[in-house]
């Protein structure tokens, strides 16, 4: 069954996306804004549900690789993400039945609509991060142990990546990630096709779904003057982690990936506390004065307390007013191959997971 | 220190002398419709106090609405050329695609993307190419226009392509007044393309602005030096804030704040500003302006650079409304309120006159709006006190109720009760707010500058060792400098760890 995604659904869509990016996968406006132009001038998009596949169909799973700040100077193409699909279409010599999302969380929550627009294919109902993560190891699809390869990369310049095998998920993050670096740190990608019979085993499903409803919420709240970041703690059952206010950012970028922390001073219930935040991309580990208090893979979210819209990464900065929550990671997540693949282990911190929902 | 500061309104201008603490005098004239005569008869009432005290006048601060307006009322604006050198990334979101269609018509604007500009580690994405520029410039050339706007990805790390833009375009068009969008905005292309070219629209405004001020002040016999004030409660030399009109934006609002907080002693607070034109809705917290953490939105364009956190209404007590179906604005009769408004003899009915037949102010003459059916007034009134709670409503910041400091001009238009207000408050000296917190004004310094092989911690106290230094030479008082804002970005891939910082630092103007 195929259901058109109406047009008044994009902001909620960016908006609950941007949520669940935990910091990173880039800020959905400017695919936003892409996907209203093509609107606009008439394309329309359809969604499928993971149950509705057959299980020979071929899913293509894309993404915007790279740093979300090079996004916002080089700025995303829908051409590309379209023509990424294209190429392992040319590659494989099958055409793909519909396309689906790497990770719901940001941009790129988006990126398979902006292709979907232009190729005429439906949309999957999932993703297999349920939020967003910086490598490609970091999915379920890997968690799984599903094939790492082909891998497509399109650039702006006419480069054109075909990556036929890889020896392992790391190998494939290695070698894509270092393509990605040299053509500027960011590209359009078509990742390891899968099967209908793979996303309904392995996808992480209704995302969109999901993520839609959360960012309704959200402007729903700021509608009604009530507090946006309560009705993302209710509406997703999760935990405020901290509230306060941003008193440093430190940031470097080393080997394609934005790394740092941010330090928040605590204020109200959290006063005299200090709370550092560290991140790859995405929000990994808080720290609260000196002690872990929640870390991936549960669903480090930094809010503005005021509005309930997330702040990414390469956005935070001195002065903010801001709540850390914490939501439910998808279960495949917190399974032992799971924390295994993203837990703080996978970000270099050696602590053991401990989820705040324990 | 005793300073005179003024604040011209679209529809009052209002002028005050400070020495210290002490209003010594003040003043609010209609703003005339060449704008100066209302300027010189406010200064002239003030300036004839200057002897008063024995201390001689420091400085002219003055504080305008012009820019913004011109933005709001999509008028008063120039024909704009923007340049983008980025292709081949960025050619499906072209120049002011997020714009708001009418202002978009507004500013009319020749768009071209030509290939170049930087990638993150500051190599060339593409190499530029300059026939492709100097062909931009050529077409904008034959189009007569003059103001243009040029951006390119990842300028504010290297400048290279917008320079080198720059200079060709100069090369055909000498007289070609031209922003590039790394001396105003951060990294975020369209949002700093959009304040350049904002900035390149008010060009032609920003310097008959400024060289009529001096006019003024000349025909006055006014020597001390004379200052526009920014966005940020700072101010700048008229001459170097003339190229920048973005600055001043919201330097009226600010301004009125910081004066809101002084006369009333609240440092918390919410503060409506009404002039004549529009009415600005912002939140004091700890006596200064709250300021927005990210985005803002200026007439409706996404914009990138600090600025108080402010909600502007197309509200003031020129506002104009149709007397068919009572639909209150956009448009003004902003300076011409004097000869337009129906009180004043005028034939163009405003939110004044519905004041007036109201009951709720005395102002020219009522027997000039008695035929004002009583019904439509209520439902006039109406229709201004839900705009007022809706936007109050929208910049609270929580569901308990704030006191709301009105001021301005067209405060009487502010209703004695506000849903979600604990109270509305006047103070006497509101009307002229604005003015007082030009003249309470403070300078600033900053540095932008790229510190290579030294840790992070080095770069930034460098940083801010050479802002406070600025603002030393810029006049400030050494005690009172204070951190603004800090920003710092590594630029990867360059020996030495090179990293981007960006420190601004504020004080008091030092008049040892």
């Amino acid at each position: 069954m195929l259901q058109e995604f109406p047009e008044e659904n994009i902001e909620s869509l960016a908006t609950g996306a941007w949520i669940l990016g935990t910091g990173g996968g880039g800020n959905p406006y400017l695919s936003t804004l892409n996907l209203r132009r093509l609107y606009a001038d008439g394309a329309r998009v359809q969604v499928i549900q993971p149950e509705d596949l057959a299980d020979d169909d071929m899913v293509a799973v894309v993404s915007g690789m790279g740093a979300p700040l090079v996004g916002q100077e080089r700025l995303k193409d829908p051409r590309h993400m379209a023509r990424a699909v294209e190429l392992m279409e040319d590659y494989l010599g099958r055409p793909f039945r519909a396309i689906m999302a790497l990770e719901i969380g940001g941009a790129n929550a988006l990126s398979p609509f902006l292709a979907a627009a232009l190729l005429g294919r439906p949309v999957v109902n999932a993703d297999c991060m349920g939020r967003a993560y910086p490598e490609a190891q970091m999915t379920s699809f890997a968690i799984g142990g599903l094939s790492m390869f082909p891998l497509s990369m399109v650039d702006v310049r006419d480069n054109e990546v075909i990556v036929a095998r890889a020896e392992s998920w790391k190998w494939m993050e290695k070698i894509s990630r270092a393509a990605c670096t040299a053509v500027g740190s960011t590209a359009a990608t078509c990742k390891a096709p899968r099967t209908g019979r793979e996303v309904k085993d392995w996808g992480i499903h209704h995302t969109i779904t999901q993520a839609t409803a959360l960012g309704r919420v959200v402007l729903d709240a700021r509608a009604r003057h009530d507090d946006p970041v309560a009705a993302v703690l209710d509406h997703a059952q999760g935990k405020q982690v901290f509230r306060g206010k941003v008193v440093d950012v430190d940031r470097t970028t080393t080997g394609g990936f934005l790394r740092g922390k941010t330090v928040i001073e605590g204020i109200d219930a959290d006063r005299g506390a200090t709370l550092e935040l560290a991140f790859q991309n995405e929000w990994a580990v808080a720290i609260r004065d000196g002690v872990p208090v929640a870390m991936t893979p549960d669903l480090l979210c930094l809010l503005d307390s005021l509005s309930g819209g997330a702040i990414g990464t390469e956005a935070v900065r001195y002065g903010q007013r801001v709540s850390v929550v914490a939501l439910p990671a998808p279960k495949i997540l917190t399974t032992p191959a799971g924390v295994a693949a993203v837990g703080p282990r996978a970000f270099g911190y050696d602590i053991d997971f401990e989820s705040v929902f324990q | 220190m005793k300073r005179i500061g003024i604040d011209v309104g679209g529809t009052n201008t209002d002028a005050v002398l400070i020495d210290g603490d002490s209003i010594i005098a003040s003043i609010k004239v209609p703003t005339t419709q060449d704008v100066m005569s209302g300027v010189k008869a406010a200064l002239a009432h003030v300036a004839a106090h200057i002897n008063d005290t024995p201390r001689p006048l420091d400085a002219v601060m003055i504080g305008t609405t012009h820019f913004t307006n011109a933005v709001v009322e999509r008028s008063r604006l120039e024909r704009v050329a923007a340049i983008r050198v980025a292709l081949p990334t960025g050619a499906s979101l072209p120049p002011m695609c997020d714009w708001p269609e009418d202002l978009y018509r507004a500013v009319d604007p020749m768009i071209f993307m030509v290939h170049g500009g930087h990638e993150y580690d500051g190599s060339p994405l593409v190499p530029m190419r300059e026939d492709e520029v100097r062909d931009a410039a050529l077409k904008i050339r034959d189009a007569g226009v003059t103001s243009v706007a040029i951006s390119a990805t990842f300028s504010p790390l290297t400048t290279e392509c917008e320079d080198r833009a720059a200079e060709i375009v100069r090369s055909v068009i000498p007289e070609a007044r031209i922003t590039l969008s790394n001396s105003l905005g951060r990294i975020g292309l369209l949002e700093r393309e959009n304040v350049a070219l904002l900035n390149a629209a008010l060009q032609s405004l920003g310097k008959t602005t400024v060289q009529a001020f001096k006019t003024a002040l000349d025909d006055i016999g006014l020597q001390a030096p004379f200052f526009l004030t920014q966005n940020d409660g700072t101010v700048a030399l008229a001459d170097v804030a003339a190229a920048n009109p973005v600055f001043s934006f919201a330097s009226g609002p600010t301004n009125s704040m910081r004066g809101a907080a002084f006369l009333t002693g609240l440092s918390d607070a919410m503060v409506v500003d009404v002039g004549g034109t529009t009415s600005d809705i912002g939140c004091l917290v700890g006596g200064f302006p709250r300021e927005a953490n990210n985005i803002v939105h200026i007439g409706g364009v996404r914009t990138l650079f600090r600025m108080p956190d402010l909600l502007p209404v197309a509200l003031g007590g020129g506002t104009i409304v149709d007397p068919e179906t009572g639909a209150i604005g956009p448009k003004s009769v902003g300076y011409r309120i004097l000869q337009d408004a129906r009180v004043f003899g005028g034939a163009t009915l405003t939110t004044s006159d519905i004041a007036v037949a109201a009951g709720l102010i005395e102002m020219g003459d009522p027997a000039l709006v008695a035929d004002l059916d009583p019904d439509f007034v209520q439902t006039a009134l109406a229709r201004i006190r839900a705009m007022v709670a809706e936007n109050f409503d929208q910049m609270k910041t929580s569901a308990e109720d704030v006191p709301l400091i009105a001021v301005g001009g067209g405060a009487f238009l502010i209703p004695d009760e506000v849903p979600g207000a604990s109270a509305v408050i006047r103070v006497e000296n509101a009307g002229v707010a604005n003015a007082l917190g030009a003249a309470m004004a403070q300078v600033s310094g900053e540095v932008d500058q790229v510190f290579s092989d030294m840790t992070r911690e080095q770069a930034l106290a460098e940083a801010e060792a050479a802002a406070r230094r600025a603002a030393i030479d810029a006049g400030a008082d050494e005690a009172s400098l204070q951190v603004l804002e800090v920003e710092d970005i590594p630029i990867a891939y360059l020996p030495g760890g090179a990293r981007r910082v960006r420190v601004r630092v504020i004080g008091d103007i030092s008049f040892g």
